[in-house]
């Protein structure tokens, strides 16, 4: 239909045809109020899809690379113990490795579960809250494990 | 899922649900675990004391079932990629979807030895 006007016919009231005339907004353009939520947001959700997709596949190769020689390689846990991480943090590429893994996989973690806590937490203020505890708890664990990373210390004893 | 609903899909709304149970239940690890790797902050001793819990039967058997959570969001994310990303992706999506679960049960299987023989040798001796 190309007119957003829907004219109910076959009415005998033909004199009255004006009572008759429904007028439809065309879909999503509803009269924005104060509550209407913006939907001004730019690209930014756009951003997050591809994030994640992007993310995903470096992260294919980081987080199973470190599964294959934290779990498989060498002895599997057996190995793992104080000296076995001076060993790795030696090394500049094991260091860049375990901070991107740590970055991207934090990054991408939290923006699925702000996914997750927009779809089922439907009460604004549950949401607010969840949201909060979130973002605290990545910032925290991302400037954490960096600081882990950085300051690292083989002669700590 | 939102109360109420009626939707009840079929393998895409399973390796959906399947996808997201994942993700959220490794990150919940990956918080712990940059806890514990900050021990090594504070002392050799209490590092090594923590990761020797990490040694025992039963949490190896906790790292079999977070091996299985990866490799599922590892291989499914990559066919949800392909689904979005090549034009054939959403025609064959299943049969991606099967391909996902063939090549889990083969990595998963290759895993048993690595991850939980040590295991096995502590419970019945080698
Ligand atoms: C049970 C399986 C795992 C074991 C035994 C393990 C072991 C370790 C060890 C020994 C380190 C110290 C540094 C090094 O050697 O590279 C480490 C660091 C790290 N691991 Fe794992 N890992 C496991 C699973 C994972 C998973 C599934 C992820 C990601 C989702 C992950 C992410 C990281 C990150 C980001 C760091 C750096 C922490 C920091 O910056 O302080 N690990 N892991
Ligand atoms: C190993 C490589 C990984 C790949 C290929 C991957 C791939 C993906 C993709 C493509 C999505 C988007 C799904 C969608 O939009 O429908 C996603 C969602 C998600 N991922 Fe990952 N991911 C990986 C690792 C991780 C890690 C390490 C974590 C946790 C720290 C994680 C947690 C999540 C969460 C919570 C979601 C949201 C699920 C949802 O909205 O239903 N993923 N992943």
């Amino acid at each position: 239909m190309s007119t957003s006007e829907i004219n109910l016919t076959g009415s005998s009231a033909d004199a009255a045809e004006d009572a008759y005339t429904l007028s439809l907004d065309a879909p999503r353009s509803r009269t924005r109020t104060k509550k209407t939520p913006r939907s001004t947001r730019g690209n930014f959700e756009m951003a997050a899809w591809l994030f994640m997709r992007l993310s995903g596949i470096v992260l294919v190769v980081l987080v199973l690379g470190h599964l294959l020689i934290q779990l498989v390689l060498d002895g599997g846990v057996s190995k793992i113990g104080f000296a076995f991480v001076a060993g790795r943090w030696a090394s500049p590429f094991w260091q860049v490795w375990d901070l991107a893994m740590l970055w991207l996989a934090m990054l991408h973690g939290a923006n699925g579960l702000r996914t997750v806590i927009n779809d089922y937490a439907e009460r604004v203020n549950t949401r607010l809250w969840l949201k909060g505890l979130l973002y605290t708890a990545t910032v925290f664990t991302i400037l954490l494990g960096t600081l882990v990373i950085f300051t690292f210390d083989p002669n700590i004893r | 899922m939102p109360a109420g609903t009626l939707y009840r899909g079929r393998e895409g709304m399973w390796s959906w649900v399947a996808h997201r149970v994942t993700g959220v239940l490794i990150f919940f690890f990956l918080f712990v675990h940059v806890l514990d790797t900050a021990l090594v902050r504070v002392s050799p001793e209490d590092y090594d004391k923590v990761v020797a819990t990490y040694k025992t039967p039963i949490v190896a058997l906790l790292e079999y079932g977070l091996v299985a959570a990866i490799l599922f969001h590892a291989l499914n994310g990559l066919r949800v990629i392909a689904v979005d990303f090549w034009s054939k992706g959403p025609r064959y999506q299943k049969q991606m979807l099967w391909s996902v679960l063939g090549v889990w049960i083969i990595l998963m299987a290759g895993a048993l030895y690595p991850v939980l023989g040590h295991a096995a040798r502590v419970l019945f001796g080698s």
